[in-house]
């Protein structure tokens, strides 16, 4: 069980009235890449953003339920330290841009009051923008600002930057569906690597990106928890007919 | 969080301080003008004498003034106001000279009032006064007539640039439809830019005349600051703000100064509903557009 | 046919009618900087910067001016820049009634007569202050700028993606940060922008002034004092009788026009230069 590091239990989430997600039991493995996929409108960005309470910022947010992380329910931590060990990247590019590439890399330290020596925020940088394979390319324009780099650059900044601050899991909201295929390339890529260092819960509706990069696949249809299982048996051999029809990709 | 509670409270005072702040305009302008109301009461309103040597006041002639003066301008105002917004709404949306014609009715709207005034003191009142000789009036030169002529450069700005935006704002399919059945530019404006634009273009002619209403400066330099009912608009008159910046330093009575003030409370209540209904023709546009 | 060629005709009348009245409604622009540059750029000197008002015939300088319209937009930028940005928040933050309410006070408030916002600090500080004075004046400006600093904020502030705080609270950053180290740099130019042309406005202002301010021939740093502004000197002096005052009136109004100017055109380049990009 140890090896489990987030647990979904009976867990419902909504907006006003509405409950989007509907009783979701689900684990992650820890140092695993788990995909999301399900059509559009399913679920998939609401069901990662209740795990770092980031659905609590919409005003009419609903949720029952409970959601674990690391054994202790995320609703009794405090949102702020949750936010910190739960890293996320959303779907477009979203760099600060006010700050340099290497601001944009520590805004986790320096939104939050840390103040480091400059030399352990150097280290921080130089780390965090190679674990992103972003390094070679920017290492000569840290104080340039972030939003004049391409889009898959970007997107690895901001992939640099949820790592900044040594995240346990990574949530990955569609990182690439803004992406030219060779930015996808990369990004996809790079999410093998990490998953070294971090769990990674990625949601995408390409289903060949799932294939590719992610040990389980979770579907989603509706708001319901259809199947999961590890990605070989899910593309091969899935238990549920709706399953076969979207990865063939009949209501895609 | 602490903090983001506090800052959270902050924003919605900062929001109430502002509210308040207007209700606490319009109390105190009635409290410092009760004891012109207690003195004088509605008849104030109707009244046609302001006499401070006999202490007598009545507002009558200033509202007279004003609604003349503004009415004028908005008048004198409005084809030069419809042309331009017709002209860089539609005719010329992009380029050099809508940009132009754009940046000079910026400038328009940016040059202070005094300055309207001073130059309407130095070139339009000999101006006007030829006229007035060559027509056998009393040359006075200042006066209604002029103030209006001020006025009316001034308000250009506020009732074209309204009236811009929306007439910009029309679909281009609606316009198209248009075309494609063979009408003429005109036509389309009269059948389909007009209707469709014609509660924002009223809404900016309703703000430009609360300006012209409000205006102080400009007209205080040009009307010749006469306290009675004018009975031509060539001759002096005064508007409910001008008698105001005339008057208020030397109010020497309480019952004077008062009056001036309740001559405000006037300007407040007329300026207030116009603004008021101006912005909620806006607002509820820019709703609708929105849905 | 002949019907079809009336049309047309018509539509070629209206057009010429549009672009005659357009370009005639330029005319008096162009004819009052005519006018400000004819007779106000040859007084102008050095001295006329750095001397102060003599009695008539002379007409001296305008320093005392240009010092009081200074304090007067110091002490209006204090009133209403900070309490406008966080009204201008609270606007972005709240959908409510009440802030669609305030949203119209806010526009009725840039709408009243500036002679009547003169009257409320005469009642509310020249009265219990018992004279004159910068202060009055100041908070007379400030009150008429508060609308446009909060309405420059909320336009600003609406245009800043979402995604930019969700970025910020996803660090765990909390609402406080996010909004001061994340929201309001990226908007900063455009409410620096709303700020400065706010500031032009008030700068030309004499109604608020006149039993505020008042005006002052001498020297004044102290906001309890009675100063002069440029308006305010432009106006005194206009309506005089001494043509030498009327000649420093349209200087001082040349530099009114170009402090005006200088402001708008640099908002429109810098603006440009400036903003940050999202
Ligand atoms: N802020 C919101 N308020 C109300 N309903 C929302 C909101 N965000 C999303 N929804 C609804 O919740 C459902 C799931 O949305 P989402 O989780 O974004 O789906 P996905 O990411 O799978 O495309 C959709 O039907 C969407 O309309
Ligand atoms: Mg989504």
């Amino acid at each position: 069980m140890e090896s489990e590091i987030i647990k979904i239990r009976d867990f419902s989430a909504g907006y006003g009235q509405n409950f989007v997600l509907k009783n979701i039991n689900l684990s992650f493995e820890k140092n695993k890449v788990t995909a999301i996929m399900g059509p559009s409108g399913c679920g998939k960005s609401t069901l990662i953003r209740c795990i770092n309470r980031m659905h609590e910022l919409n005003l009419d947010a609903i949720h029952k339920g409970d959601i674990l992380f690391n054994g202790k329910s995320v609703f009794e931590t405090n949102p702020i330290l949750l936010r910190k060990k739960i890293g996320m990247v959303f779907q477009r590019p979203n760099p600060f841009p006010t700050m340099s590439i290497y601001d944009n890399v520590i805004a986790g330290y320096r939104l939050n009051g840390i103040k480091l020596s400059k030399k352990e925020f150097d280290l921080i940088v130089e780390d965090s923008l190679k674990k992103a394979f972003l390094w070679e390319e920017v290492k000569d324009n840290l104080h340039k600002k972030g939003t004049f780099l391409s889009g898959g650059q970007q997107q690895r900044l901001c992939i640099a930057r949820a790592m900044a601050v040594n995240p346990d899991v990574l949530l990955l909201d569609e990182p690439t569906s803004a992406l030219d295929p060779k930015a996808t390339a990369m990004i996809e890529e790079l999410i093998v690597e990490l998953k070294k260092t971090v769990t990674i819960i990625l949601v995408t509706h390409n289903r060949t990106q799932a294939a590719r990069v992610s040990d389980f696949t979770v579907f989603l249809y509706l708001g319901e928890l259809i199947e999961y299982g590890s990605t070989e048996t899910i593309f091969t051999t899935p238990k549920n007919p709706k399953t076969e029809e979207y990865l063939i990709g009949k209501f895609g | 969080m602490l903090r983001d509670r506090f800052f959270k409270f902050g924003l919605k005072l900062a929001g109430g301080l502002i509210a308040l702040l207007i209700f606490s305009i319009f109390v105190s302008l009635v409290i410092a003008s009760i004891p012109s109301i207690k003195e004088f009461g509605l008849s104030f309103v109707f009244g046609k004498e302001w006499n401070p040597v006999e202490e007598h006041f009545s507002a009558l002639p200033f509202i007279i003034g004003t609604l003349l003066t503004s009415v004028l301008a908005l008048a004198i105002s409005l084809p030069f106001s419809l042309a331009i917004a017709f002209f860089s709404g539609e005719f010329s949306k992009k380029g050099l000279i809508s940009s132009l014609i754009a940046y000079a009715t910026d400038l328009l709207a940016g040059i202070p009032s005094v300055i309207y005034g001073f130059w309407g003191l130095f070139f339009l009142v000999p101006l006007i006064r030829k006229l007035e000789l060559s027509f056998n009036i009393p040359p006075y030169g200042v006066g209604i007539f002029t103030a209006s002529l001020v006025l009316s450069i001034m308000i250009i700005p506020y009732a074209s640039s309204m009236a811009r935006d929306v007439i910009a704002l029309v679909p281009s399919d609606l316009k198209e439809a248009g075309f494609a059945l063979g009408s003429t530019r005109l036509e389309v404006i009269k059948k389909v830019i007009f209707p469709y634009s014609v509660s924002g273009i009223f809404a900016g002619l309703l703000l430009a005349f609360g300006r012209a209403i409000g205006e102080t400066m400009a007209v205080t330099m040009v009307i010749g600051n006469a306290n009675r009912i004018p009975h031509s608009l060539f001759e002096p008159a005064n508007t409910l703000a001008s008698v105001i910046a005339n008057e208020f330093t030397e109010a020497t009575s309480d019952i004077h100064l008062s009056s001036l003030i309740y001559l405000g409370l006037i300007l407040f209540i007329i300026t207030f509903f116009i603004n008021y209904i101006g912005n909620m023709i806006i607002e509820r546009m820019s709703v609708n557009g929105r849905s | 046919m002949g019907e079809v060629k009336l049309r047309i005709l018509k539509d070629r009348i209206f057009t010429f009618i549009i672009y005659l009245l357009t370009f005639l409604s330029v005319i008096p622009l162009f004819a009052i900087l005519f006018s400000l540059v004819k007779k106000g750029l040859g007084v102008i000197n050095l001295n006329f910067f750095i001397t102060l008002p003599k009695p008539p015939p002379d007409a001296g300088g305008i320093l005392n001016a240009l010092v009081g319209t200074f304090l007067l937009v110091l002490i209006a930028s204090i009133v209403s820049i900070p309490i406008g940005i966080v009204a201008g928040l609270f606007l972005v933050e709240t959908r409510n009634r009440f802030a669609n309410m305030l949203r119209v006070l806010i526009n009725v408030l840039q709408g009243l007569p500036s002679i009547v916002i003169g009257i409320i600090a005469y009642l509310w500080v020249v009265k219990p202050m018992g004279g004159f004075s910068a202060l009055s004046g100041g908070i007379a400006l400030g009150i008429m700028m508060l609308p446009m600093v909060v309405k420059s904020t909320e336009e600003t502030i609406k245009l800043i993606p979402y995604t930019l705080r969700e970025a910020s609270y996803a660090l765990g950053a909390d609402y406080f940060t996010t909004i001061f180290k994340v929201v309001l740099p990226a908007g900063i130019s455009g409410i620096l922008n709303g700020i400065l042309l706010g500031i032009a406005r008030i700068a030309g202002e004499t109604a608020p002034l006149l039993f505020t301010a008042f005006g002052n021939p001498y020297l004044n740093f102290n906001p309890a004092k009675p100063v002069d502004s440029l308006p305010l000197l432009i106006f005194n002096y206009a309506m005089s009788p001494y043509e030498r005052w009327q000649n420093a009136a349209w200087g001082a109004s040349f530099v009114l026009i170009a402090f005006v100017l200088l402001i708008n055109i640099g908002v429109k380049l810098g603006g440009r230069r400036w903003r940050v990009k999202l």
